[in-house]
Formats: structure tokens, C-alpha cells, sequence
């Protein structure tokens, strides 16, 4: 982690009562592609705006490069933003939108024209300067937009949900074109999303928050499989968290007792004791539900079966009320509504969650 | 079949605004442009007989100094207006939706006033040790009455005091439905908060900041009773000239042809304004 470009240090924000956020903390190295990934209304927005300097943090620093740039207004910052609605302007034209920082920065007309070239045959779309905004589809705009934002070549590019409002098979595109994108110049992207699909296709790193605080910033993979809190582990592919306590630990292993049955849950990095309450998060396609009159598993009720994608989703009822979702491939179920069943899990497959 | 039905029932329906509009708007017109083609009979009425006199006539030099003279105070009125009328609408249209709402009501409340009761409130106001002597006296700005009643500056700020909410409501009906994030669009790519006024918000509220100048500039130059009033005889118009024209002299086609000569300069303002902002409808008008 060397060459640190951004830097917020204890950053907060309310708005009138609400504190949208509470002290963050957040280093960026250069180059990275860092994900900021939440519900709406965690305060990734908020976050991006103070980076921009569109908003001022009530407390905290921002260091970009190594600057305080903490009271800069938006326009002596070297950041550039890709707005969620692309924000071009709508009486101008192509040209001059994706111009509007260079002639604010008096480039000759010559550097002009040639860096607008150069900008839109690196988003594709060569030969659209005389279109207006108008005129393009929303795959198009948000090109646009993305032309506009790097011509400046700024030290961070923010992106606020920029894919937001495209269709499925062109996100997908975009994903891709984006990531090729942020190699190919080496600009630091930070970039927003809600979309946890998106956020472990493209980052380096992810960080997920959650009512103004980050829950964990960590690599797409550790964020997978090493969910730091509940709340990760259900956000970020959808896992299911269950508690209970512990009854021994063997081997890195523990034995959990649950309100639903016996079950074994590895330690990994975590040191466990006896009669400690714990919340563990385990995927659903590493659950395998047996007949109810297996020897060892968790008791549950089938309440529901359908098939989604190319994955067999089982919802099985615990007997607090609470659901588990169970997938596998294929799309034959054995079990049916309303039937007992028992489920398992590998303990490797298991984690403890919320341990700090 | 249906939409031979459908388009029979809109027409059905349009009919009456058809009617109206025929009735009300074009055959009048029609009838003053007729009218001034012809002559002024020695009694009363008009004689049907073809002429240019009366277009001949606007180019003498009384009559073509007061186009000029109704044209300047036109013109002053109208960038007074922009002054004071822009930066409120502005300023207006970024209110909580709260005070908005007061400020609306502020401003609605004398425009609904009849304009000759709020003229003589400013006869009040002006008179010679009327109010603003007497308030500019007792601050010590001024020594002595400005005697402000029947002059110039009287009329400057009758006219401005009674066309500015005109401009206040275009503005703010096109700065309201800016798109601030294009505002900030332009800060994040460099612009300081006047480049971005200059580069975005003021294209954008153009057609507003237009429609609020032909609507102010447009009437200035017929509020013969504003001239009348605060102006004494002092100030004449094209307005007054027309009024004088039609209910002392008598000369109906005179009258006519200094009236078609007034549309016929809007007319060409709005073409302008449609040219320039390719919008159809004015902003604004209530």
C-alpha cells in the first residue's frame, strides 16, 4: 500500500438530524479500483460528493496526494466525477461537452480537438462531436460522460453508480469496458454501487457500508468468503447468518449449539471459547438438506422451491421463524412443501461473523 | 375507422377555441390592418379609400421622434427590469419551497391590484414633500424636494415598478426547472461558481431571461396611462400617441397604422426569441 492518493480521515456528515456519517476512515492507493458498496442510504453518495468537493464534511480531512484539500472548492480539486443521471450538458454539443474542463483550462484549440478525439475513440464512439446529447441512448451518454471526466486526467475518477440506469446485457458490457478502461489509463476509480455482483466483478477492493460506517474494506475474495459481520455476509451474496453457542472447540473446530440442532463451525482466524454466543455465516450453495430422519443437521421446514437463473432455490423455515436459503444446480427437487427436512454444511464452509 | 371517429371528436372539441380565437383575435387584427389603409373621413369614421398616408405619415418627424423616444425608455426599462427582475427569479426559485410560496404570494397579491390604484400610490410616494422627500430630507441626502412627480425618472420607475414581476416569473419558472447537477458538473470539471453561472445556468435560463425582456419591452412601449400619469405631458409614447390619435383626433387609420407598425416589431421579437431558444411558448406567462 504505498503511493496513498486519497485519504479521508474521521469524516462526518448530517443532514439536519440524520448522521449520514460517522467518522469514516478510507485510504486509496493509486491505481486502485476501490468499490463503495451499500444500500441506498448508507452514505456512499455523501461520501463521493465530500471527495469532490460538491460537500463539506463537518468534521474530518481529505488528502488528495498528500494535500489537505479539506476546504477546496470542487473546481481547484483534480477529481472528476461521473454523475448517476451523466449530467451532460443539454445545449451542448458532443464536442464541447467532452471539452468544457479543457477550454476552462484555455488548452489551444488544436490540443482541444485532438484530445476530444482521442477521448471518444477510447469510449467508441468516434465521430459523434456534432451530435447533441439529445440524441444518444443512455449506453451512449454514459460514454459520454465517462469521455468528459477523464479528459481532464484527474488523480481520482469518482463514478456514482454510473451503470445505474442501463439494462442487464449492457451493464454486463459496461463492466467489462470500464474495468479495461481503468487499467488502460491507470486512474484511481472509486466508484459506487448497490450492486454486490458489480462490486466483486470489478474492484480491487470493496468496501461495504452500512449507516455511515464502513463494515469492512477488504479484497472482492476476503470480503466473500471472510465476511467480517452479519451484515456482509447477507449483503454481499446473500448468505445466511444463524447463531448459537458454543459447546467445544476441537481441532479449529466448533461445536454450536443452535435452537434447530448440533452443527460445526471452523474457527479460522477466530479463537472461540465454551459457552461463547456466536453468529456464523454459511452460503447456500454449501448447504445440503437430508431426509429428517438423518443422524446430525439442523431441523427445518421446506417453504418454499423455485428456480431462479440456473439455480434451484430451497427456502426452508427454522422453527424461530427464521429462513435459510439453500441452492444447487439443476432443476429437480426431491423435497416438496411443507415437509421435514435436516440440513448440514461442511464446518470449512461456515464462518464466524460479528467477532469484533 | 377509429381514428377518422377520434379525429372528427377533437375537432369537435377545438371547434369553440377555433370560433373564439377567429372572432376575438384574428378578425380584429384583420380589421386594424384593413383600417389602416384608409382614410380619416372629415367628421367621423373612416372613408373606404386606398392609402399609404397614414404609413407615410408615422415618418414625420413628431411622430418619428416619439418611436425613438418610446424606444429608448423601452429599452431602459427593460435593463432595469433584467437588474432587478433576473437576480430575484434566481434567487426566488432556490427558496425552501416554503418561502417560495410567500414570495409568490408577495409578489402575486399587487399584480392582481389594479395598476391605476398603484399608480396613484406612487404619485403619493413621488410628490413634491411627499414621502421620499421627506424620508431623503430627514437623512440628509437630499436638501430640498426633488419635485420627482411629472418627470422622467417618475415614468422610468413606474413602468419598471409595473413590469418587472413579468420578469420575475419568467426567470423563475425557467431557473426552477434547472437541473442543479449540472451546475455541479461544471464545478467538477473546473469551472469557479461565476464560470459555471456563465457557462451553464445562464444558456439554460435563456429562454426565461428572454421571454421575461419581450415581455417587458413589448408593452413599455404602449403604457400610454403610466406616461400619462407619472410622466404628466412631459413624457410621450407611442402609446399616447395612439390613444390621442384614436379618442381626441379622431384619425382611426392613423391611429391603426401606428398600432400595426407596435405588432409588427413584437412580432419580430418573438420570432427572435423562437429562433434563438427554438422554444415555442413563452416562459412564464401566467
Amino acid at each position: 500500500m504505498s503511493d496513498i492518493i486519497l485519504k479521508l480521515e474521521n469524516i462526518s456528515k448530517s443532514f439536519g438530524d440524520t448522521h449520514v456519517l460517522k467518522g469514516i476512515d478510507l485510504e486509496v492507493s493509486k491505481g486502485e479500483f476501490v468499490t463503495l458498496l451499500g444500500s441506498s442510504g448508507c452514505g456512499k453518495t455523501t461520501t463521493l460528493r465530500i471527495i469532490a468537493g460538491l460537500e463539506t464534511a463537518d468534521s474530518g480531512k481529505v488528502y488528495l496526494n498528500g494535500t489537505d484539500v479539506t476546504n477546496l472548492e470542487p473546481n481547484k480539486r483534480n477529481v472528476n466525477t461521473v454523475f448517476q443521471n451523466y449530467a451532460l450538458f443539454p445545449h451542448l454539443n458532443i464536442f464541447d461537452n467532452i471539452a468544457y474542463s479543457l477550454k476552462l483550462k484555455k488548452v489551444d484549440k488544436a490540443e482541444r480537438k485532438r484530445i476530444v478525439s482521442d477521448a471518444l475513440a477510447l469510449v467508441q464512439l468516434e465521430g459523434y462531436e456534432k451530435r447533441t446529447p439529445g440524441e444518444l441512448s443512455g449506453g451512449q451518454r454514459q460514454r459520454i460522460a465517462i469521455a468528459r471526466a477523464i479528459v481532464n486526467q484527474p488523480d481520482v475518477l469518482l463514478l456514482d453508480e454510473p451503470l445505474g440506469a442501463l439494462d442487464l446485457s449492457l451493464r454486463r458490457q459496461m463492466q467489462l469496458e470500464l474495468k479495461k478502461l481503468q487499467k488502460q489509463l491507470g486512474i484511481t476509480f472509486i466508484y459506487i454501487t448497490h450492486d454486490q455482483e458489480e462490486a466483486l466483478n470489478m474492484s480491487d477492493r470493496i468496501a461495504v457500508m452500512r449507516n455511515g460506517n464502513f463494515e469492512q474494506i477488504a479484497h472482492p475474495n476476503d470480503i466473500y468468503n471472510n465476511p467480517r459481520t452479519s451484515y456482509v455476509a447477507s449483503f454481499v451474496g446473500s448468505a445466511n447468518v444463524l447463531s448459537g453457542v458454543v459447546e467445544k472447540v476441537k481441532d479449529g473446530v466448533a461445536k454450536v449449539v443452535t435452537a434447530y440442532g448440533v452443527c460445526f463451525v471452523n474457527c479460522g482466524k477466530y479463537t472461540v471459547n465454551t459457552d461463547q454466543k456466536v453468529n456464523f455465516a454459511v452460503r447456500g450453495e454449501n448447504i445440503l438438506i437430508n431426509k429428517s430422519d438423518s443422524e446430525t443437521g439442523l431441523s427445518a421446514v421446506i417453504s418454499d422451491v423455485n428456480f431462479v437463473g440456473n439455480m434451484l432455490r430451497t427456502t426452508l423455515k427454522l422453527s424461530d421463524g427464521n429462513e435459510v436459503v439453500a441452492t444447487k444446480h439443476g432443476i429437480t427437487s426431491e423435497y416438496s412443501v411443507g415437509q421435514e427436512v435436516k440440513f448440514t454444511f461442511e464446518p470449512s464452509s461456515a464462518v464466524f461473523v460479528d467477532m469484533e | 375507422m377509429k381514428n377518422k371517429n377520434s379525429s372528427k371528436m377533437s375537432l369537435a372539441m377545438l371547434a369553440p377555441i377555433y370560433i373564439f380565437t377567429i372572432a376575438f383575435v384574428a378578425l380584429p387584427i384583420i380589421y386594424m390592418f384593413v383600417l389602416s389603409f384608409l382614410k380619416q373621413a372629415e367628421s367621423w369614421g373612416v372613408v373606404y379609400e386606398f392609402t399609404f398616408k397614414n404609413y407615410l405619415d408615422i415618418l414625420e418627424p413628431i411622430y418619428l421622434t416619439t418611436f425613438i423616444e418610446s424606444f429608448k425608455l423601452a429599452v431602459l426599462t427593460t435593463l432595469l427590469v433584467i437588474i432587478i427582475g433576473y437576480p430575484f427569479g434566481y434567487f426566488m426559485a432556490k427558496l425552501s419551497a416554503k418561502w417560495r410560496g410567500r414570495m409568490m404570494l408577495l409578489l402575486m397579491v399587487p399584480f392582481w391590484t389594479n395598476s391605476l390604484i398603484r399608480l396613484y400610490g406612487w404619485i403619493i410616494i413621488f410628490r413634491a414633500n411627499g414621502p421620499l422627500d421627506k424620508i431623503l430630507m430627514f437623512l440628509g441626502i437630499t436638501q430640498e424636494p426633488l419635485k420627482l412627480l411629472y418627470t422622467y425618472p417618475a415614468v422610468v420607475v413606474g413602468m419598471v415598478y409595473a413590469l418587472v414581476p413579468f420578469m420575475i416569473l419568467a426567470v423563475y419558472s425557467s431557473v426552477e426547472k434547472m437541473d442543479w447537477s449540472l451546475v455541479e458538473a461544471s464545478r467538477d470539471l473546473g469551472a469557479s461558481a461565476f464560470e459555471a453561472f456563465r457557462t451553464v445556468t445562464l444558456p439554460l435560463t435563456l429562454p426565461g431571461l428572454l421571454s421575461g425582456i419581450i415581455l417587458t419591452f413589448v408593452p413599455s412601449m404602449g403604457l400610454f396611462f403610466i406616461a400619462d400619469i407619472l410622466g404628466g405631458n412631459k413624457v410621450v409614447l407611442v402609446g399616447n400617441v395612439i390613444q390621442e390619435q384614436l379618442m381626441k383626433a379622431h384619425n382611426w387609420p392613423f391611429a391603426a397604422a401606428l398600432a400595426v407598425i407596435l405588432m409588427l416589431m413584437t412580432s419580430i421579437l418573438i420570432y427572435t426569441y423562437r429562433k434563438i431558444t427554438k422554444v415555442n411558448e413563452l416562459e412564464g406567462i401566467l
